[in-house]
């Protein structure tokens, strides 16, 4: 490790060493620093994943996937199963192997990896981020860099040193309890989804099949929602009443920062990306692609800018309008539908499955799907077509 | 007097509590959290952690 890096990435989740791994094929010198002792553990995540999108940012390799996913099965709160027609492909992640490569092909790029290094303040010269200080095995460093990239997830406290606005508002945060359990039975190349205000209040629960009979069942709620019962309360009721066979191998907690997109997300010499800027789709939730074409974006943006020596907010910007072209602009699109379908009641919920079980197999489509709950709210159908089609 | 009771035996340190503290007083390592003197006791990481591991003490 040196004392100084073009650019310092804090946090090898895959928008850290996405960002990491064009950084470094563009030149730069790339420091990635990470406080678990190992990248990819623990998973907090149901794992799955649309083809498309992660092909357009790396390599798939086979031993990444548990799972090819060809459907989507969608559960009302009265029980009524509504399979989404659909040609796209998706995975099921082993998001272990998953960041671990991610690391690894960040790592061949040319990339440093320093793991139990802990960030816990910026540096800061001239008035403007030029480091950060950082705690590894019992010992303090300061580590300078010409750019520092926050991709610290949920916790997002590095956009917060910088005097960003980072905090998710509690009904944005999707609080999350998971499971991962063998004997659940249930066609495994579907994901499967459950809407109902009283299996998961503004918010979902999925079940990611890994083959098998092993799963991921998991929910979200909102934060405005979880103080008087937890998520793991709600997944537990949810599996004694659907699954009592479950055999529970592994339990995780999380957070989704479901939240309308940051205003901010570069300063001089700063830039962030991923969960901790808040680029989650606010109505799945799934953030891995999403923060993976961030990081892509950013890395390059990363790179030139340094190649022509000015790491200023205002060339950082290409960033932000790469980023708004290829996801962002759709994301605020999207937390306008989550408004809307999040807080949708059980009555209704029912009704728009009804109505759309009417409709012949091959017409229903997720924009359809959308098209039947808008009723109500025809203002969103227009935005609904922006982003479904 | 209200305090915050941290449960290490009950903690998934997920960062979710982090994500929501407006401000900033949550130090979150591997397997350590702290609440710092920065905390105002507005209890949102009460409300929010997943797995109940703090606690809201009201004493006296
Ligand atoms: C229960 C659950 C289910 C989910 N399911 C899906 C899904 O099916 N599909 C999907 O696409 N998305 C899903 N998501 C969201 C997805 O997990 C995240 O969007 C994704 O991990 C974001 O990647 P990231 O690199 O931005 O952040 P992270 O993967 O969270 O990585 C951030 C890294 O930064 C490190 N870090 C934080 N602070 C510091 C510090 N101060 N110093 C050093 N290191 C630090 C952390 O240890 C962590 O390794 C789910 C999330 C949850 C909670
Ligand atoms: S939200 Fe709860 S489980 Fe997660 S880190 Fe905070 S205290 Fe621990
Ligand atoms: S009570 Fe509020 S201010 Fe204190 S640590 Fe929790 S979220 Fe932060």
């Amino acid at each position: 490790m040196k004392d100084k890096y073009n650019i310092i990435v804090v946090g090898a989740g895959p928008s850290g060493t996405t960002t990491a791994r064009f950084a470094a094929l563009s030149g730069a010198s790339v420091l990635i620093l990470e406080k678990d002792r190992e990248v990819g553990i623990p998973v907090r995540c149901a794992e799955g994943v649309g083809d498309k999108g992660l092909r357009s940012v790396v390599d798939i390799n086979p031993n990444w996937i548990a799972q090819k996913i060809s459907g989507v099965s969608l559960y009302s709160p009265s029980g009524m199963e509504v399979t989404l027609a659909t040609n796209e492909v998706g995975y099921v992640l082993n998001r272990k192997q998953f960041d671990a490569g991610l690391a690894e092909l960040a790592a061949k790029s040319g990339a440093e990896i320093k793991t139990k290094a802990y960030v816990y303040d910026l540096l800061h010269e001239n008035g403007r981020v030029s480091g950060v200080k950082m705690k590894h095995l019992g010992k303090e460093y300061q580590l300078k860099a010409d750019i520092v990239i926050g991709a610290d997830g949920v916790e997002s406290r590095v956009g917060r040193w910088a005097g960003m606005k980072t905090r998710t508002p509690m009904r944005d945060m999707e609080t999350c309890a998971q499971v991962t359990a063998q004997n659940i039975n249930i066609r495994d190349d579907y994901i499967h989804l459950y809407f109902s205000q009283k299996i998961a209040p503004r918010g979902y629960l999925w079940i990611f099949p890994k083959g098998d009979g092993l799963a991921n069942v998991g929910l979200g709620i909102s934060g405005e929602v979880s103080r008087n019962k937890s998520p793991f309360e709600y997944l537990e009721e949810f599996l004694n009443e659907h699954f009592p066979q479950a055999a529970i191998l592994t339990t995780v907690a999380g957070g989704v920062p479901c939240a309308m997109e940051l205003e901010k997300i570069v300063m001089d010499g700063l830039m962030l990306v991923g969960d901790a800027a808040h680029q989650v789709n606010p109505v799945s939730g799934g953030g891995i692609v999403n923060g993976m074409v961030a990081g892509k974006i950013a890395g390059q943006v990363a790179g030139n800018a340094l190649k022509e020596g000015d790491v200023s907010e205002k060339r950082l910007k290409e960033y932000v309008k790469l980023w708004q072209k290829a996801e962002g602009k759709k994301n605020k699109i999207f937390y306008k539908l989550k408004e809307f379908v999040y807080n949708m009641s059980d009555e209704d919920l029912d009704e728009t499955a009804r109505l759309i079980l009417h409709n012949p197999k091959e017409r229903r489509t997720i924009l359809q799907l959308f098209k039947t709950a808008l009723l109500k709210k025809p203002s969103l159908i227009v935005d609904a077509i922006k982003v479904f089609t | 007097m209200k305090s915050i009771k941290f449960n290490r035996e009950l903690c998934d340190f997920c960062g979710t509590c982090v994500g929501v503290c407006p401000h900033d007083a949550i130090e979150l390592l591997e397997s350590d959290l702290r609440i710092t003197d920065k905390c105002t006791l507005c209890m949102n990481c009460v409300y929010i952690c997943p797995v109940r591991a703090l606690e809201e003490l009201d004493e006296g």
